[in-house]
Protein backbone atom coordinates (compact mmCIF):
# COMPACT_ATOMS: atom_id res chain seq x y z
CA UNK A 1 0.00 0.00 0.00
CA UNK A 2 0.92 3.37 -0.83
CA UNK A 3 0.05 6.15 1.34
CA UNK A 4 -0.25 9.70 0.09
CA UNK A 5 -0.48 12.07 3.00
CA UNK A 6 -3.62 13.87 3.81
CA UNK A 7 -2.46 17.32 5.46
CA UNK A 8 -5.59 19.51 4.29
CA UNK A 9 -3.82 20.98 1.13
CA UNK A 10 -4.85 21.43 -2.99
CA UNK A 11 -5.20 18.19 -5.17
CA UNK A 12 -4.55 15.26 -2.85
CA UNK A 13 -7.26 13.58 -4.89
CA UNK A 14 -5.97 13.74 -8.11
CA UNK A 15 -2.77 11.92 -6.76
CA UNK A 16 -4.80 8.92 -5.15
CA UNK A 17 -7.05 8.85 -8.57
CA UNK A 18 -4.14 8.52 -10.75
CA UNK A 19 -2.81 5.78 -8.21
CA UNK A 20 -5.43 3.93 -8.63
CA UNK A 21 -6.26 4.11 -12.05
CA UNK A 22 -2.93 2.44 -12.64
CA UNK A 23 -3.56 -0.72 -9.97
CA UNK A 24 -2.04 0.70 -7.09
CA UNK A 25 -3.96 0.17 -3.69
CA UNK A 26 -3.95 3.65 -2.13
CA UNK A 27 -4.69 4.87 0.84
CA UNK A 28 -5.30 9.08 2.06
CA UNK A 29 -3.65 9.15 5.79
CA UNK A 30 -2.33 11.12 8.42
CA UNK A 31 -2.41 8.59 10.75
CA UNK A 32 0.84 7.25 11.89
CA UNK A 33 0.30 3.82 11.55
CA UNK A 34 -0.42 3.72 8.57
CA UNK A 35 2.41 5.82 7.16
CA UNK A 36 4.66 3.57 9.46
CA UNK A 37 3.78 0.46 7.58
CA UNK A 38 2.99 2.02 3.78
CA UNK A 39 5.38 0.53 1.08
CA UNK A 40 5.88 3.87 -0.05
CA UNK A 41 5.06 7.58 0.92
CA UNK A 42 3.62 10.20 -1.31
CA UNK A 43 3.36 13.87 -0.38
CA UNK A 44 1.54 16.19 -2.86
CA UNK A 45 1.28 19.47 -2.26
CA UNK A 46 -0.95 21.97 -4.12
CA UNK A 47 -0.30 24.56 -1.70
CA UNK A 48 1.55 27.74 -0.66
CA UNK A 49 4.71 26.05 1.28
CA UNK A 50 4.19 28.07 4.44
CA UNK A 51 0.94 26.89 4.88
CA UNK A 52 1.82 23.21 3.70
CA UNK A 53 4.34 22.79 6.22
CA UNK A 54 2.43 24.03 9.34
CA UNK A 55 -0.73 21.59 7.96
CA UNK A 56 1.92 19.07 7.90
CA UNK A 57 3.08 19.73 11.27
CA UNK A 58 4.11 16.58 13.37
CA UNK A 59 4.51 14.25 10.78
CA UNK A 60 6.97 16.04 8.94
CA UNK A 61 9.11 14.23 11.77
CA UNK A 62 7.82 11.33 11.00
CA UNK A 63 7.89 11.37 7.53
CA UNK A 64 11.95 12.25 7.59
CA UNK A 65 12.43 9.83 10.04
CA UNK A 66 10.96 6.64 7.92
CA UNK A 67 12.52 8.56 4.77
CA UNK A 68 15.90 8.39 6.22
CA UNK A 69 15.48 4.27 7.51
CA UNK A 70 14.79 3.75 4.05
CA UNK A 71 10.92 4.01 3.10
CA UNK A 72 10.67 5.22 -0.53
CA UNK A 73 9.48 9.00 -0.36
CA UNK A 74 7.61 10.86 -3.51
CA UNK A 75 7.54 14.86 -3.11
CA UNK A 76 5.31 16.14 -5.93
CA UNK A 77 5.30 20.18 -6.25
CA UNK A 78 5.01 21.97 -2.90
CA UNK A 79 5.52 18.20 -1.61
CA UNK A 80 9.07 18.32 -3.75
CA UNK A 81 9.66 21.96 -2.41
CA UNK A 82 9.70 20.78 1.43
CA UNK A 83 11.87 18.32 1.07
CA UNK A 84 14.51 21.03 0.84
CA UNK A 85 15.86 22.97 3.87
CA UNK A 86 14.26 26.42 3.11
CA UNK A 87 11.70 28.77 1.74
CA UNK A 88 10.98 32.00 1.01
CA UNK A 89 7.85 31.91 -0.30
CA UNK A 90 5.55 34.37 1.65
CA UNK A 91 7.71 34.13 4.60
CA UNK A 92 10.40 32.19 5.64
CA UNK A 93 10.13 29.28 6.56
CA UNK A 94 12.27 25.74 6.93
CA UNK A 95 11.77 22.51 5.01
CA UNK A 96 12.59 18.93 5.68
CA UNK A 97 15.89 18.82 5.30
CA UNK A 98 16.08 15.65 3.35
CA UNK A 99 17.82 17.16 0.12
CA UNK A 100 20.26 20.29 0.42
CA UNK A 101 18.95 23.53 -1.56
CA UNK A 102 16.30 26.25 -1.00
CA UNK A 103 13.30 27.44 -2.58
CA UNK A 104 13.19 30.38 -4.38
CA UNK A 105 11.50 32.74 -6.68
CA UNK A 106 11.91 31.69 -10.41
CA UNK A 107 13.01 35.39 -11.66
CA UNK A 108 10.03 37.28 -13.63
CA UNK A 109 11.19 38.34 -17.55
CA UNK A 110 13.86 35.73 -18.19
CA UNK A 111 14.75 36.25 -22.06
CA UNK A 112 13.68 33.09 -24.21
CA UNK A 113 15.70 31.73 -26.98
CA UNK A 114 13.07 31.71 -29.91
CA UNK A 115 11.86 34.58 -31.53
CA UNK A 116 8.50 34.96 -30.68
CA UNK A 117 8.65 35.00 -26.98
CA UNK A 118 10.06 38.07 -25.50
CA UNK A 119 9.49 37.53 -21.68
CA UNK A 120 8.74 33.96 -19.66
CA UNK A 121 5.49 33.83 -17.25
CA UNK A 122 5.46 33.73 -13.88
CA UNK A 123 4.14 30.92 -12.83
CA UNK A 124 6.07 28.48 -14.85
CA UNK A 125 2.60 27.25 -15.99
CA UNK A 126 2.16 24.17 -18.68
CA UNK A 127 4.10 21.38 -19.84
CA UNK A 128 7.98 21.39 -20.47
CA UNK A 129 10.38 19.14 -21.75
CA UNK A 130 12.25 17.43 -19.26
CA UNK A 131 15.78 16.18 -20.19
CA UNK A 132 16.10 12.83 -18.57
CA UNK A 133 19.80 11.66 -17.52
CA UNK A 134 20.17 7.98 -17.31
CA UNK A 135 20.07 6.50 -13.46
CA UNK A 136 16.79 8.16 -12.13
CA UNK A 137 15.06 5.21 -11.14
CA UNK A 138 11.20 7.02 -11.96
CA UNK A 139 12.47 7.64 -15.13
CA UNK A 140 13.17 4.35 -16.77
CA UNK A 141 11.30 3.62 -19.81
CA UNK A 142 10.82 6.95 -21.07
CA UNK A 143 13.76 7.79 -23.15
CA UNK A 144 15.77 10.86 -23.00
CA UNK A 145 13.25 13.38 -22.89
CA UNK A 146 9.24 13.75 -22.23
CA UNK A 147 7.34 16.85 -21.26
CA UNK A 148 5.65 16.88 -18.08
CA UNK A 149 3.06 19.77 -16.39
CA UNK A 150 4.30 22.45 -13.99
CA UNK A 151 2.77 24.94 -12.05
CA UNK A 152 4.48 26.78 -9.76
CA UNK A 153 6.51 29.73 -9.17
CA UNK A 154 8.92 28.96 -6.70
CA UNK A 155 11.86 26.45 -7.65
CA UNK A 156 14.50 24.67 -5.75
CA UNK A 157 18.02 25.55 -6.10
CA UNK A 158 19.24 21.87 -5.42
CA UNK A 159 23.24 22.30 -3.73
CA UNK A 160 23.13 18.89 -2.56
CA UNK A 161 26.01 16.75 -4.22
CA UNK A 162 24.73 13.30 -3.37
CA UNK A 163 21.49 14.47 -5.20
CA UNK A 164 20.77 13.42 -9.09
CA UNK A 165 19.01 16.10 -10.92
CA UNK A 166 16.65 15.99 -13.88
CA UNK A 167 16.28 19.92 -15.72
CA UNK A 168 14.16 21.51 -18.05
CA UNK A 169 14.86 24.87 -19.54
CA UNK A 170 12.50 27.91 -18.71
CA UNK A 171 15.29 30.56 -19.68
CA UNK A 172 17.77 28.91 -17.35
CA UNK A 173 18.03 25.78 -16.12
CA UNK A 174 15.35 24.76 -13.89
CA UNK A 175 16.06 21.67 -11.75
CA UNK A 176 12.68 19.49 -12.57
CA UNK A 177 13.14 16.53 -10.52
CA UNK A 178 15.86 15.13 -7.97
CA UNK A 179 16.71 11.82 -6.52
CA UNK A 180 18.79 10.89 -3.16
CA UNK A 181 18.91 7.58 -3.15
CA UNK A 182 15.49 6.19 -2.10
CA UNK A 183 14.19 10.20 -1.84
CA UNK A 184 12.20 11.32 -4.95
CA UNK A 185 10.83 14.74 -5.56
CA UNK A 186 9.78 16.09 -8.91
CA UNK A 187 8.73 19.59 -9.56
CA UNK A 188 5.92 18.96 -12.12
CA UNK A 189 2.79 16.89 -11.22
CA UNK A 190 3.23 13.66 -12.84
CA UNK A 191 -0.61 13.24 -11.98
CA UNK A 192 -1.22 15.59 -14.47
CA UNK A 193 1.59 14.88 -16.92
CA UNK A 194 -0.72 12.36 -19.17
CA UNK A 195 0.87 9.23 -20.52
CA UNK A 196 4.12 10.23 -18.96
CA UNK A 197 3.51 11.08 -15.57
CA UNK A 198 1.54 8.01 -15.68
CA UNK A 199 4.66 5.74 -16.22
CA UNK A 200 6.69 8.29 -13.57
CA UNK A 201 3.85 7.14 -11.13
CA UNK A 202 4.11 3.56 -11.66
CA UNK A 203 7.93 3.48 -11.75
CA UNK A 204 7.22 4.63 -8.09
CA UNK A 205 5.06 2.14 -7.35
CA UNK A 206 7.80 -0.38 -8.61
CA UNK A 207 10.36 1.10 -6.60
CA UNK A 208 8.05 0.47 -3.57
CA UNK A 209 6.96 -2.64 -4.17
CA UNK A 210 10.75 -4.33 -4.67
CA UNK A 211 11.55 -1.86 -1.36
CA UNK A 212 9.21 -4.09 0.54
CA UNK A 213 9.94 -7.41 -0.92
CA UNK A 214 13.57 -6.38 0.15
CA UNK A 215 12.34 -5.46 3.69
CA UNK A 216 9.66 -8.60 4.36
CA UNK A 217 11.91 -11.29 6.59
CA UNK A 218 11.55 -14.79 4.32
CA UNK B 1 10.58 25.68 -23.39
CA UNK B 2 7.00 25.61 -22.98
CA UNK B 3 4.58 24.65 -25.18
CA UNK B 4 1.51 26.24 -26.12
CA UNK B 5 -1.95 24.70 -24.49
CA UNK B 6 -4.76 23.31 -25.90
CA UNK B 7 -7.61 23.17 -23.59
CA UNK B 8 -10.74 22.52 -24.39
CA UNK B 9 -13.44 23.90 -21.96
CA UNK B 10 -16.69 22.47 -20.65
CA UNK B 11 -19.53 24.91 -19.97
CA UNK B 12 -21.83 22.64 -17.83
CA UNK B 13 -25.87 23.45 -17.15
CA UNK B 14 -27.28 21.17 -15.02
CA UNK B 15 -24.79 18.39 -15.64
CA UNK B 16 -24.63 18.68 -19.06
CA UNK B 17 -22.24 20.15 -21.39
CA UNK B 18 -23.65 22.99 -23.06
CA UNK B 19 -22.45 25.31 -25.52
CA UNK B 20 -24.09 28.66 -27.01
CA UNK B 21 -23.21 31.77 -28.86
CA UNK B 22 -21.84 35.02 -26.92
CA UNK B 23 -23.36 33.19 -24.07
CA UNK B 24 -26.91 32.91 -25.29
CA UNK B 25 -28.52 30.40 -27.11
CA UNK B 26 -27.19 27.46 -25.41
CA UNK B 27 -27.36 23.78 -27.38
CA UNK B 28 -26.23 20.50 -25.57
CA UNK B 29 -23.02 19.25 -26.34
CA UNK B 30 -22.62 15.86 -23.97
CA UNK B 31 -21.99 14.60 -20.78
CA UNK B 32 -19.15 15.98 -18.48
CA UNK B 33 -17.34 13.02 -17.44
CA UNK B 34 -17.11 11.27 -20.54
CA UNK B 35 -15.92 14.74 -22.48
CA UNK B 36 -13.46 14.91 -20.19
CA UNK B 37 -12.58 11.63 -19.62
CA UNK B 38 -11.91 12.05 -23.71
CA UNK B 39 -10.40 14.95 -23.77
CA UNK B 40 -7.66 14.10 -21.28
CA UNK B 41 -6.81 10.74 -23.69
CA UNK B 42 -6.79 12.20 -26.72
CA UNK B 43 -3.95 14.87 -25.64
CA UNK B 44 -5.50 17.73 -24.06
CA UNK B 45 -3.01 19.82 -22.28
CA UNK B 46 -5.76 21.22 -19.80
CA UNK B 47 -9.52 20.51 -19.35
CA UNK B 48 -11.50 23.74 -18.06
CA UNK B 49 -15.08 23.07 -16.08
CA UNK B 50 -17.16 26.28 -15.71
CA UNK B 51 -20.55 25.70 -13.93
CA UNK B 52 -22.88 28.18 -15.69
CA UNK B 53 -25.96 27.12 -13.68
CA UNK B 54 -25.86 29.79 -10.86
CA UNK B 55 -22.56 31.84 -11.18
CA UNK B 56 -23.81 33.95 -8.62
CA UNK B 57 -24.33 31.30 -5.71
CA UNK B 58 -21.93 28.33 -5.12
CA UNK B 59 -23.71 24.77 -6.09
CA UNK B 60 -22.57 21.82 -3.72
CA UNK B 61 -23.96 19.32 -6.57
CA UNK B 62 -21.02 20.74 -8.51
CA UNK B 63 -18.16 19.06 -6.09
CA UNK B 64 -19.88 15.66 -6.65
CA UNK B 65 -19.99 16.12 -10.80
CA UNK B 66 -16.10 17.92 -10.18
CA UNK B 67 -15.19 14.44 -8.24
CA UNK B 68 -17.14 11.96 -11.15
CA UNK B 69 -15.01 14.07 -13.80
CA UNK B 70 -11.72 14.63 -11.99
CA UNK B 71 -11.75 10.86 -12.07
CA UNK B 72 -10.69 9.88 -15.28
CA UNK B 73 -8.62 13.31 -15.95
CA UNK B 74 -5.32 12.92 -15.98
CA UNK B 75 -4.31 16.57 -17.48
CA UNK B 76 -4.82 19.54 -14.87
CA UNK B 77 -8.07 20.46 -14.48
CA UNK B 78 -9.64 24.06 -13.25
CA UNK B 79 -12.97 24.68 -12.43
CA UNK B 80 -14.86 28.00 -11.80
CA UNK B 81 -18.46 29.12 -11.54
CA UNK B 82 -19.88 30.90 -8.18
CA UNK B 83 -16.86 30.30 -6.24
CA UNK B 84 -17.20 32.96 -3.54
CA UNK B 85 -15.02 31.73 -0.69
CA UNK B 86 -11.21 30.61 -0.11
CA UNK B 87 -13.44 27.36 2.31
CA UNK B 88 -15.36 27.02 -1.62
CA UNK B 89 -11.97 27.13 -3.40
CA UNK B 90 -10.55 24.20 -1.00
CA UNK B 91 -13.63 21.73 -1.34
CA UNK B 92 -12.89 22.19 -5.43
CA UNK B 93 -9.50 21.27 -5.16
CA UNK B 94 -10.15 18.47 -2.74
CA UNK B 95 -12.60 17.14 -5.27
CA UNK B 96 -10.18 16.82 -7.63
CA UNK B 97 -9.48 20.07 -9.11
CA UNK B 98 -6.03 21.85 -9.67
CA UNK B 99 -6.71 25.22 -10.06
CA UNK B 100 -10.00 27.05 -9.20
CA UNK B 101 -11.09 30.09 -11.19
CA UNK B 102 -12.87 33.10 -10.51
CA UNK B 103 -14.73 36.43 -11.97
CA UNK B 104 -17.67 37.85 -10.44
CA UNK B 105 -16.57 36.65 -6.49
CA UNK B 106 -13.56 38.68 -7.10
CA UNK B 107 -14.59 41.71 -8.73
CA UNK B 108 -16.84 42.35 -5.82
CA UNK B 109 -14.58 40.94 -3.46
CA UNK B 110 -10.70 41.50 -4.72
CA UNK B 111 -8.85 40.43 -1.62
CA UNK B 112 -10.37 37.12 -2.37
CA UNK B 113 -7.42 36.59 -4.96
CA UNK B 114 -4.90 37.25 -2.25
CA UNK B 115 -6.55 34.93 0.43
CA UNK B 116 -6.37 32.31 -1.87
CA UNK B 117 -2.97 32.87 -2.94
CA UNK B 118 -1.81 32.97 0.29
CA UNK B 119 -3.10 29.83 0.54
CA UNK B 120 -2.91 28.00 -2.13
CA UNK B 121 -0.26 29.41 -4.26
CA UNK B 122 -0.96 31.52 -7.22
CA UNK B 123 -0.82 29.00 -9.55
CA UNK B 124 -4.16 27.48 -8.79
CA UNK B 125 -5.99 30.74 -8.98
CA UNK B 126 -7.42 31.60 -11.98
CA UNK B 127 -8.90 34.71 -12.84
CA UNK B 128 -11.92 34.46 -15.60
CA UNK B 129 -12.89 37.72 -17.04
CA UNK B 130 -15.28 37.98 -19.00
CA UNK B 131 -14.67 41.16 -21.96
CA UNK B 132 -16.95 42.96 -23.89
CA UNK B 133 -15.91 46.01 -26.14
CA UNK B 134 -16.79 49.21 -25.27
CA UNK B 135 -19.42 50.79 -27.33
CA UNK B 136 -18.88 53.87 -26.48
CA UNK B 137 -14.46 53.96 -26.13
CA UNK B 138 -12.48 52.55 -28.74
CA UNK B 139 -9.92 49.56 -28.39
CA UNK B 140 -11.73 49.46 -24.50
CA UNK B 141 -13.42 46.40 -22.55
CA UNK B 142 -15.83 46.03 -19.87
CA UNK B 143 -15.36 43.63 -17.41
CA UNK B 144 -18.60 42.06 -16.96
CA UNK B 145 -20.19 39.89 -14.31
CA UNK B 146 -22.43 37.48 -13.16
CA UNK B 147 -22.07 34.93 -16.73
CA UNK B 148 -21.78 37.99 -18.59
CA UNK B 149 -25.29 39.43 -17.78
CA UNK B 150 -23.79 42.39 -15.76
CA UNK B 151 -21.88 44.68 -17.51
CA UNK B 152 -19.34 46.98 -14.83
CA UNK B 153 -17.43 50.22 -15.61
CA UNK B 154 -14.26 48.22 -14.72
CA UNK B 155 -11.47 48.17 -17.64
CA UNK B 156 -10.43 45.37 -18.48
CA UNK B 157 -7.02 45.79 -19.08
CA UNK B 158 -6.51 47.68 -15.27
CA UNK B 159 -8.37 44.81 -14.02
CA UNK B 160 -6.15 41.97 -15.28
CA UNK B 161 -3.07 44.18 -14.34
CA UNK B 162 -4.68 44.23 -10.77
CA UNK B 163 -5.74 40.33 -10.32
CA UNK B 164 -1.72 40.07 -11.14
CA UNK B 165 -0.78 42.12 -8.22
CA UNK B 166 -3.60 40.79 -5.78
CA UNK B 167 -2.27 37.20 -6.53
CA UNK B 168 -3.79 35.82 -9.62
CA UNK B 169 -1.39 33.29 -11.53
CA UNK B 170 -3.36 32.70 -14.84
CA UNK B 171 -6.05 34.80 -16.90
CA UNK B 172 -9.15 33.17 -18.63
CA UNK B 173 -9.97 36.06 -20.74
CA UNK B 174 -13.43 35.53 -22.90
CA UNK B 175 -14.25 37.90 -25.67
CA UNK B 176 -17.91 38.09 -25.05
CA UNK B 177 -18.01 39.45 -28.47
CA UNK B 178 -16.47 36.53 -29.95
CA UNK B 179 -17.63 33.77 -27.93
CA UNK B 180 -19.51 30.55 -30.15
CA UNK B 181 -19.17 32.85 -33.30
CA UNK B 182 -16.18 30.76 -34.64
CA UNK B 183 -15.04 34.08 -36.48
CA UNK B 184 -11.79 33.94 -34.45
CA UNK B 185 -10.31 34.99 -31.37
CA UNK B 186 -10.28 39.15 -30.24
CA UNK B 187 -6.83 39.34 -30.26
CA UNK B 188 -6.73 43.04 -29.92
CA UNK B 189 -7.85 42.26 -26.63
CA UNK B 190 -5.77 39.61 -26.09
CA UNK B 191 -2.70 41.47 -27.02
CA UNK B 192 -3.68 44.06 -24.60
CA UNK B 193 -4.29 41.97 -21.82
CA UNK B 194 -1.09 39.31 -22.56
CA UNK B 195 1.12 43.07 -22.70
CA UNK B 196 -0.05 44.05 -19.38
CA UNK B 197 0.35 41.09 -17.46
CA UNK B 198 3.34 38.59 -16.82
CA UNK B 199 1.37 35.89 -16.00
CA UNK B 200 -0.21 33.60 -18.70
CA UNK B 201 -2.98 34.49 -20.76
CA UNK B 202 -5.81 31.86 -21.89
CA UNK B 203 -7.21 33.04 -24.94
CA UNK B 204 -10.74 32.05 -25.06
CA UNK B 205 -14.21 33.07 -27.00
CA UNK B 206 -14.29 32.74 -31.23
CA UNK B 207 -11.72 29.39 -32.44
CA UNK B 208 -13.97 28.74 -35.49
CA UNK B 209 -10.17 27.13 -37.47
CA UNK B 210 -6.89 25.92 -36.54
CA UNK B 211 -5.72 29.16 -38.10
CA UNK B 212 -7.57 31.13 -35.31
CA UNK B 213 -5.61 29.28 -32.80
CA UNK B 214 -2.10 30.21 -34.29
CA UNK B 215 -3.42 33.88 -34.72
CA UNK B 216 -4.28 34.21 -30.37
CA UNK B 217 -0.79 32.89 -29.74
CA UNK B 218 1.01 34.62 -32.66
CA UNK B 219 -0.73 37.64 -32.61
CA UNK B 220 -2.90 38.02 -29.21
CA UNK B 221 -0.14 36.63 -27.31
CA UNK B 222 -1.76 34.07 -25.74
CA UNK B 223 0.06 31.24 -23.51
CA UNK B 224 -2.71 29.02 -24.19
CA UNK B 225 -5.64 28.72 -26.26
CA UNK B 226 -9.20 27.80 -25.02
CA UNK B 227 -12.03 26.36 -27.14
CA UNK B 228 -15.36 24.32 -26.94
CA UNK B 229 -17.43 24.69 -30.01
CA UNK B 230 -15.12 23.55 -32.52
CA UNK B 231 -13.86 20.26 -30.23
CA UNK B 232 -17.31 19.72 -28.82
CA UNK B 233 -19.22 19.22 -32.52
CA UNK B 234 -16.31 17.21 -33.80
CA UNK B 235 -14.90 19.75 -36.31
CA UNK B 236 -11.16 19.08 -34.75
CA UNK B 237 -9.41 16.67 -33.12
CA UNK B 238 -7.05 18.05 -30.02
CA UNK B 239 -3.67 16.10 -32.49
CA UNK B 240 -5.58 17.98 -35.33
CA UNK B 241 -4.99 21.28 -33.44
CA UNK B 242 -1.26 19.97 -32.01
CA UNK B 243 0.00 18.65 -35.36
CA UNK B 244 -1.49 22.12 -37.13
CA UNK B 245 0.28 24.72 -34.64
CA UNK B 246 3.66 22.16 -34.66
CA UNK B 247 3.43 22.56 -38.55
CA UNK B 248 3.41 26.47 -38.67
CA UNK B 249 6.71 25.87 -35.94
CA UNK B 250 4.81 26.16 -32.54
CA UNK B 251 6.11 23.91 -29.76
CA UNK B 252 2.92 22.03 -28.54
CA UNK B 253 3.11 19.30 -26.62
CA UNK B 254 2.79 15.72 -28.20
CA UNK B 255 2.96 13.01 -25.71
Amino acid sequence: MIVVIDYSVGNVRSVCNTLRHIGCEVELSRKVETIECSAGIVLPGVAAFGYAISQLGELAKLIKKLALDGKPLLGICVGYQMLFDHSSEYGQYDGLGLVSGSVIPIPAGSQSRQGYLTALSVPHMGWNQVKLPEGMDLFVGLGKEKNFYFAHSFYAEVTDQQAKIAYTDYGFALPAAVQKANIYGLQFHPEKSSKSGLKVLKNFAEICEKQKKEKTPK
Amino acid sequence: MLTKRIIPCLDVKDNRVVKGIKFLNLRDAGDPVELGARYSDEGADELVFLDITATIRFHKTIVELVEKVAENVFIPFTVGGGIQTVEQMDKILRSGADKVSVNTAAVSNPNLLTEAAQRFGNQCVVLAIDARRSKDKPHKWQVCVKAGSEPTEIDVVEWAIQGEKLGAGEILLTSMDADGTKVGYDNELNKAVSDAVDIPVIASGGAGKLEHLYDAIVDGGADAVLMASITHFGNYTINQMKEYLASRGLPVNIQ
